[in-house]
């Protein structure tokens, strides 16, 4: 096995409802290897999307040890997570979340900001990144004016534009239809394979899990299987 | 892999940030304000009227504190220390000028006629043939003022007053009397005019010596007393002894016939002014009120705003902003709009001021916007801004990622 970018040992995570706990993962034990394609499954409920939140560095677990390339994520503090986040986690969310005010070039250039990269570089290294997402001639779109395929490229172009070490998908594919699905999971796919991107993602659906190399099940917080994927 | 070689061979990231978000922050603040523009055309709309009334309303103390702020204090106003209604002798005039540390002395009498109708209200005095002289603040070409002197029913009148009822020179103004009764005419002999525009030159001065015949000549039949004035102007050598000056004038007339109350002329206004102090504590508070208003409407707006687009600020702290800078962009935003609306309110406050002044027949005859107001009117539009972004900041900085993106735009 290569080595493993993400390792999280007896992880565990409750919430509050009212009064009630809730607890969501009861003990994970996980290994990611970098430049791996995971795919979280399980039905609603399960604690994939809690624990993609928990490796994304959006949330802190109650207990257990939580470490990305080595660094233990969970003890840091606020300012730090985000910068963080903002060096090493590129995210894609179910409903894109791109920023309606702005243009797509715009959008992807978003984080950039967080980055030393002057105003000339920035703009260069979105639109490329658009170019190679396949939206070269969107750039001025907003994103009331592109589909929803092209939203989600969108939101994949600004995930990997500051090339971070980790890529988390939270359903990436559950707002598609078929066709733009297939896409994004091709474009995801080419990420990982060609880029050696480390990529985690959260699914519903089965056809989405032959483009990872492994498949990891949860149900009611505990994780049930770890198998490889016969992609 | 084409896409890993280009990433790879761009990979290097600073960690740290840097201030390059200024063209961001502006870019974004003026797109989100504009996001629901018929909400925020009404707040800019809100925002303007409140400030335009601010600032109007500010303008009405100061135009009723006018006559006061531009009184002098190197000038003193001595009067009947029973009550302003009961009159000095006119004789008096002498004994105050040899009062040491008085200058010039000048006497005036309050006449109260009607021009046409009650409406034209304006101020007449009958006044001592030097009164000019202790006014220097009111300019009238000596020509003016020997022809003024040479007859007796002449009158001299401000620029304002001639402007409002378009006397002009040699015309023949006709007062009715309520104290002193009878038809009165006074010939126009001059126009005088105000050192500078905060100086009120709405009035009316004619000799006292026409006025004092007709008393003399109806003193068998009424009531009225000649040979008295209501008040004697005097200046003082020295301003900074006026208090003194007053005192030593005072102890004069201690035990005569009519004791007399001196103090400077400012104080003298300001006295008028004090008469109405409720009705100015009134507007003043009206003025805040409003802006505490628009403070409301427009927190309302920036809350809603910020509720809005929960998920837009928890998908930045997602991407790596900092909470912070998501606060610095919900100021900037509500400072925006309340600098638009604000300029607005500003830049027509001038000319609401001037139909304002006209609305109102001229019963503020310095009606000026001054520098200080407009400050206040910034001042105001500033804080507002400011203000109303003070919680939904705090919200935004609070907001927890996982559940802001769960929140449904």
């Amino acid at each position: 096995m290569t080595t493993p970018i993400v390792e999280i040992t007896d992880l565990r995570k409750s919430y509050f409802r009212g009064e009630q706990v809730v607890e969501v993962l009861k003990g994970i034990n996980l290994k990611v290897s970098e430049g791996g394609f995971t795919a979280l499954m399980g039905p609603s409920g399960s604690g994939k999307s809690t624990l993609l939140n928990l490796i994304a560095g959006i949330d802190k677990p109650d207990v257990g040890s939580l470490t990305i390339s080595g660094l233990d994520i969970s003890s840091l503090s606020e300012n730090d997570l985000a910068e963080w986040r903002s060096n090493n986690v590129g995210f894609i969310f179910q409903f894109y979340n791109l920023m309606p005010v702005l243009t797509a070039e715009q959008n992807v250039e978003l984080p950039l900001l967080l980055s030393d990269l002057d105003a000339k570089s920035r703009k260069s290294r979105s639109r490329t990144i658009l170019e190679m997402v396949g939206l070269g001639d969107r750039l001025d779109h907003y994103p009331n004016e592109l589909s929803g395929g092209q939203q989600q490229r969108v939101a994949i172009a600004r995930a990997i534009v500051t090339d971070p070490t980790l890529i988390v998908a939270d359903e990436p594919t559950g707002d598609l239809d078929r066709n733009s699905a297939s896409d994004v999971l091709n474009l995801l796919q080419r990420l990982n394979s060609e880029a050696g991107k480390t990529i985690i993602m959260v699914t519903h659906d089965i056809s989405a899990t032959h483009v990872a190399n492994e498949v990891v099940h949860l149900d009611k917080g505990e994780l049930i299987s770890n198998e490889a994927s016969n992609k | 892999m084409r896409l890993y070689i280009w990433i790879k061979a761009n990979s290097y990231l600073t960690k740290h940030p840097t201030s390059r978000f200024h063209v961001f922050i502006l870019r974004t603040s003026l797109k989100n304000a504009f996001r629901h523009k018929v909400r925020t055309m009404l707040t800019i709309l809100g925002l303007a009227i409140a400030i335009l009334a601010y600032g109007l309303l500010q303008t009405v103390i100061t135009a009723w504190y006018s006559k006061a702020t531009s009184a002098s204090t190197a000038r003193l106003v001595t009067r009947n220390a029973t009550s302003l209604i009961f009159d000095l002798p006119v004789f008096f005039k002498e004994q105050i000028k040899g009062v040491e540390g008085v200058d010039k002395v000048a006497f005036a009498q309050w006449f109260g006629g009607v021009y046409k109708k009650p409406q034209n209200f304006f101020p007449q005095f009958a006044v001592s043939k030097n009164y000019l002289d202790v006014y220097p603040d009111f300019e009238l070409n000596e020509s003016d003022r020997i022809s003024w002197n040479n007859e007796k029913r002449g009158a001299i009148v401000g620029r304002q007053l001639a402007d409002r009822f378009s006397f002009e020179k040699e015309d023949i103004i006709q007062l009715k009397g309520t104290l002193y009764p009878g038809n009165w005419e006074f010939i126009v002999k001059g126009i005088y005019e105000g050192s500078d525009e905060s100086k009120v030159t709405d009035r009316m001065f004619f000799h006292w010596d026409y006025l004092n015949a007709h008393v003399e000549s109806m003193s068998k039949t009424t009531i009225l007393e000649p040979n008295t004035v209501g008040v004697f102007i005097s200046t003082v050598q020295d301003a900074d002894y006026a208090a003194d000056v007053s005192m030593r004038i005072d102890d004069v007339f201690k035990n005569s016939i009519a004791p007399s109350y001196t103090e400077t002329e400012q104080a003298f206004q300001l006295g008028f002014v004090a008469m109405s102090d409720q009705i100015i504590e009134a507007i003043r508070t009206v003025s805040y009120v409003i802006v505490v208003i628009i403070l409301a409407v427009m927190a309302n707006t920036m809350a809603m705003s910020v509720r809005e687009r929960t998920q837009e600020f928890a998908t930045m702290k997602a991407l790596g902003f900092k909470p912070n800078f998501l606060g610095f962009l919900v100021f900037s935003e509500s400072i925006f709009i309340a600098m638009i609306g604000g300029g607005i309110g500003i830049m027509i406050t001038h000319p609401s001021a001037y139909l304002f002044q006209m609305a109102t027949d001229n019963i503020f005859p310095v009606f000026l916007v001054s520098n200080k107001t407009i400050g206040l009117q910034f001042f105001c539009a500033c804080s507002v801004g400011i203000l109303a972004a003070f919680i939904p900041a705090i919200n935004v900085y609070r907001i927890n990622v996982v559940d802001g993106l769960r929140t449904v735009n």
